[in-house]
Parts: structure tokens; sequence; C-alpha cells
């Protein structure tokens, strides 16, 4: 089975930060990046599940890598795609290129994490389907293989979940928990390097910044630290205090 | 394209409340006329539900399964959308909607964002939504697009207040795309020893707890406290406690007394599981955790330090 995993490199903003341009982005400068958690496990499953598995982004150099993680993991390939036209793409935008890009694989399966942890969209792995008109079922907890079908536990809200079966080829979007995610060795880690990862802009792709312009969802318009709410009243002083002061207000609490 | 459009969510049989939060939400909006959209195998099982003051027609769609498909649903809304023209859709941000509104949104060239938490009109719908794990709020807009689809967070809007004249019905007549998926059945996720949603105090750990053989700690923590032990999603996908025990989106909605949460940063899916608390006290080394936005009372600390304390001090 050929499984396609797009992945994303993902920023955490630091405990201070800055914005740039009145709030249109994070000064990069206070970014820390890495592979999205989510990714982690979607991985891991094509890699227990497939023959051959390709890894695609959409990045700046930062996440090549995210990629180099993953062809250390056991991924076969890897595709890393930029083009200044990409720059503050939603996710649809990013799905219309990774469709592009996913397409010219014809892959058997393929999996995305459910989410980014930084934009925390879900939408980009189900809007890719959709441009490749393949199945599609979001936020799978545990596939089982049989043939040319997949069963699939489906984690809904409140513990409930349910079962599905779905044809190959399919997309799915991928939970945390599913599996164990693997790590690799430095034996691997070295020899990552020497697996092909290919890197494209968009006219590699045969698209033009105006195909992803008419994808984007939405348009950015500031970035601004959110009102605080109320907020907790803080206890302070020592453990032993805020102990004492916690024990206070459960014992109130309960008795009301 | 004017008008709203609100799309119901049920699941096995029964409106989920959500429905109520878009409709709010909608009637805030004061954007003309307001449907609310029921694609389900027997639509008029709802109609008293949705008998509400602002709504002014309810479009069923009969689909021929029992339960929810994503591309039965797809091609439902698509269908809805060409047949009504309507300049906002809303969905609720739910697990059902991920699996089927960004593929109309991609397919018909719409405005789109998931996970909205404000939503206000200027020339067209404008939105907030949390961005880098809630640090920050993204504002964005739509330019050009005529209608804008938005899948709305849960717990955030005020629900529509029920009571109101019936709304005027009407079957709407929608070419529905063959299921490519087949339904097997529901399961509750593995039941546990405790119901968490029934203790009037929960202890609460999550990641910060570090090591799989610290869960013991915290459980005698818990009975020493006479609290019930709960945690969030990590420890769950870690394997070192059952689901029964997890708070949050995916596993239980509580609503204790106390809900005492040690070490746990408050990520927006645990928080949509906990913040109906009466009480809420938070114990964190992060001042910036999110956990604190929601919390009654806070305390920057070791999680390790105040639960010494606390095991102390509780003789």
């Amino acid at each position: 089975m050929r499984i396609v995993v797009p992945v994303k490199q993902v920023a955490v903003v630091d405990e201070d930060f800055e914005l740039v341009d009145g709030g249109s982005a994070v000064d990069p400068d206070f970014l820390e990046w890495s592979l999205n958690e989510w990714d982690e496990f979607s991985v891991e499953a094509a890699l227990q599940m497939g023959d051959e598995v390709i890894v695609v982004t959409v990045g700046e150099e930062e996440a090549t890598e995210g990629l180099l993680a993953c062809l250390a993991k056991g991924a076969d390939r890897a595709l890393r795609i930029w083009d200044p036209a990409l720059e503050g793409a939603d996710a649809l935008a990013v799905a219309r290129v990774l469709a592009a890009a996913v397409g010219r694989e014809s892959p058997d399966l393929v999996l995305c994490g459910v989410q980014s942890s930084d934009a925390v969209n879900s939408a980009t792995g189900i809007g890719l389907a959709a441009h490749l008109d393949l199945p599609h079922l979001a936020v799978a907890r545990a596939i089982s293989a049989d043939g040319d079908s997949l069963t699939v536990e489906r984690e809904l809200e409140g513990g409930l979940i349910e079962v599905v079966r779905v044809g190959l080829p399919a997309l799915l979007t991928v939970q945390t928990g599913i599996n164990e995610p693997r790590y690799a060795n430095l034996r691997a880690i070295k020899q990552a390097r020497e697996k092909p990862l290919e890197v494209l802009d968009l006219a590699g792709l045969g698209l033009s910044e105006s195909d992803v312009d008419a994808a984007r969802g939405s348009r950015l318009r500031k970035l601004a630290v959110p009102e605080a709410g109320e907020g907790a009243e803080m206890l302070q002083g020592s453990p032993a205090e805020v102990a004492t002061r916690i024990r206070e207000i459960v014992a109130e609490r309960l008795s009301a | 394209m004017s008008g709203v459009l609100v799309v119901a969510e049920a699941r096995r049989g029964e409106l989920r409340e959500v429905t109520l939060e878009l409709i709010g939400a909608a009637k805030g909006l004061g954007q003309g006329p307001l449907s609310v959209a029921v694609v389900d195998h027997d639509p008029s099982r709802f109609a008293d539900r949705l008998a509400l003051d602002g709504v002014d027609a309810v479009l069923a769609v009969k689909t021929p399964g029992e339960h929810f498909e994503p591309h039965v649903a797809q091609s439902a809304l698509e269908g809805l959308i060409a047949a009504e023209q309507p300049s906002l859709v809303l969905l609720a941000h739910s697990i059902d909607s991920l699996g089927f509104a960004p593929a109309v949104a991609a397919r018909g060239g719409l405005g789109f964002a998931s996970d909205v938490t404000r939503i206000w009109w200027e020339d067209g719908p404008v939105v907030g939504r949390s961005a880098y794990g809630g640090k920050l709020e993204a504002e964005l807009d739509f330019p050009g697009r005529d209608t804008v689809l938005l899948l709305l967070r849960g717990g955030t809007f005020e629900p529509a207040e029920p009571g109101g004249a019936a709304p005027a019905w009407r079957e709407v007549a929608v070419e529905l795309r063959e299921p490519r998926s087949e339904h097997v059945e529901f399961r509750e996720v593995e039941a546990g020893d405790v119901d968490i949603t029934k203790a009037d105090f929960l202890l609460s750990v999550g990641r910060g707890i570090e090591d799989k053989d610290n869960v013991e700690q915290f459980e005698e923590l818990a009975e020493r406290l006479g609290a019930t032990l709960s945690v969030s999603r990590p420890l769950v996908d870690a394997g070192w406690v059952p689901g029964a025990r997890q708070v949050g989106q995916s596993g239980k909605t509580v609503k204790p007394k106390v809900y005492l949460a040690l070490g746990i940063s408050g990520a927006v899916q645990h928080l949509a599981g906990m913040r109906g608390a009466d009480t809420i006290i938070a114990v964190n080394t992060d001042p910036e955790a999110p956990i604190f936005s929601v919390a009654h009372y806070g305390a920057v600390a070791d999680l390790f330090d105040v639960a010494e304390q606390l095991e102390q001090q509780s003789g």
C-alpha cells in the first residue's frame, strides 16, 4: 500500500514575544519549530500499514527538519513545497497545493493529522480529500486494513466511538493516541539525509499564484493578544500556604 | 446572496445542544432571514425543538441512512447552498462537521473559518479565533467570497432561548450523493470503575505529572482529599489511565462543585469539558497557562510541591 502523509512543521510562540507590522505575524525570532504532534501519529500509522510512505509538507526551509525526522523514522521519500506566494496561506489554500502534490503520487491511502497545534483549523485534510475526490473520514482513533477496505473507529464527542467501513483509496485524519510513535535511532537520523527529499515551487506543481488565491478561505487581518477575562484570583505564598487556601476553598465550596 | 443558514447537528436521533448556540449566534448577527437546515433520516422529529423565536424557516433534507455520513452530508449542504444562496452558513465545530464542512468550502470556493469564537459584521462577516495555543487571537475576513461557511466553537455562543412559534417547514429536494462509508456501530469508550460526571469534587491531573509511576500518588491524594481522580487527554493517549477518566471534548463533560487542576495547561479541548464546574482551582508553573483564564482561583506553583503539602495537611 502506498501511503502519502501530509505533515506540518508547527510554530510554538515563546512566553514573551513581539508582533510585526501591527499584528500581521509573530516576529519569527520568537518562534520555535517542531513537527506537529498529530503528525507523529499519522506517520507512525503509515509506517505500520504502508509498503511505501511519502511525506509531504508546505513550508519554508525550517520544515525540512520535520521531513528529515519522518525519513529517519522510516518514510521512503519526502517532498517540500514552498513559494513566496504561499506566505500566509490558510488551510484551504494549503489543501489546494497539497492536492497537486499528493494527486501525482496516486496513493492508496492519505493520512493527515486531525489538526495542527499552532493553527488548529482541522480543515486541511478534509479540504485535500475534496480536491482529490477521495472518500474521507475525520478523527480516526483506530484503523485496521482488510484487503481493499478499512475499518475505522471515529472518535466522537463525549467518549462515543463510531465504527465505520470505507473502501480504498481514501483519506483519514488521525487522532493522537492511535499508536505509539517510534523514535529514530542515531544511525537512522544520519541515513535520513541520504533519502530523496524533493523541493518544489508552485510552478513545479503546475500551479499558479491565482490558483492559490482562488482556493483561499480567509484573509488574516491581524493577530492580537486576546482580551483577558476576569481572570482567576491568584493565591500567593509558599506551597504550604497555597495548599492551605486550596483546602479551605474546597471545604467551603463542598459544603455550600 | 442573503440570509443565514444554520446547519443543525443531530446524533442517534437527538438534536445536539450546540445547534441552539448556532441559532443564538445567527440571531445576534441580524443579517436577514434565518433558516435552519435539518439533514436527517427523519427531520420532523426535531420540529418542536426548532420552534424558536427568530427562526424563519426549517429546511428539511431527508437522508436514506439513519446515521451521519460525511459524503451524504456534504452533498446535502452543497445542494442547500446552491438552492438558498445564503451569505453565511453556520455549523458546529464538531467531529461530524470536521468530516465534511471543509470539503464543502474547498469545492465551492467559499469563505471558510473553523473553531470560531467571535463573529461580527462589517461589510461582511469578520471572525475571531484562537491561534498559537490561545496566546493570540487571529482576526479573519473573507474578501470576495459571496458565501462564508463558519464552524463555531461549542460552549461559546449564547444558546437561543426555547419557545416561539413554529417556523415555516419546507422540504428541500437535494440530489444526495451515495454514501462512501458504511456505519457499523456506535460504541462507548471502555467503561471504567468510576463515573467522573457524578463526582462533586474532581482532582484532575495532566501531562505535568511527568511519569506513569506518579499516577498512583495522585490516586492516593484524591482519595485522601475525598476527590475523584480525572485526567486530561495526554495521560489517556499514553495509556497511563483508562479513557473513562478523561475530561474534555473527546472525554466527559463534567460539572463538579470543585475542579482542582494540577499541572493542566488547559488546551481548548480540555476546557470544553470542565468550564462548567462551579469552582475551578488551577495550579500551574506557567503563569500564561490558558487554564487560568477559566479558573476562579489560581496558583503559579509546582504541582508536586502543592500536592505534597495537600497530602501532609490532610493528615
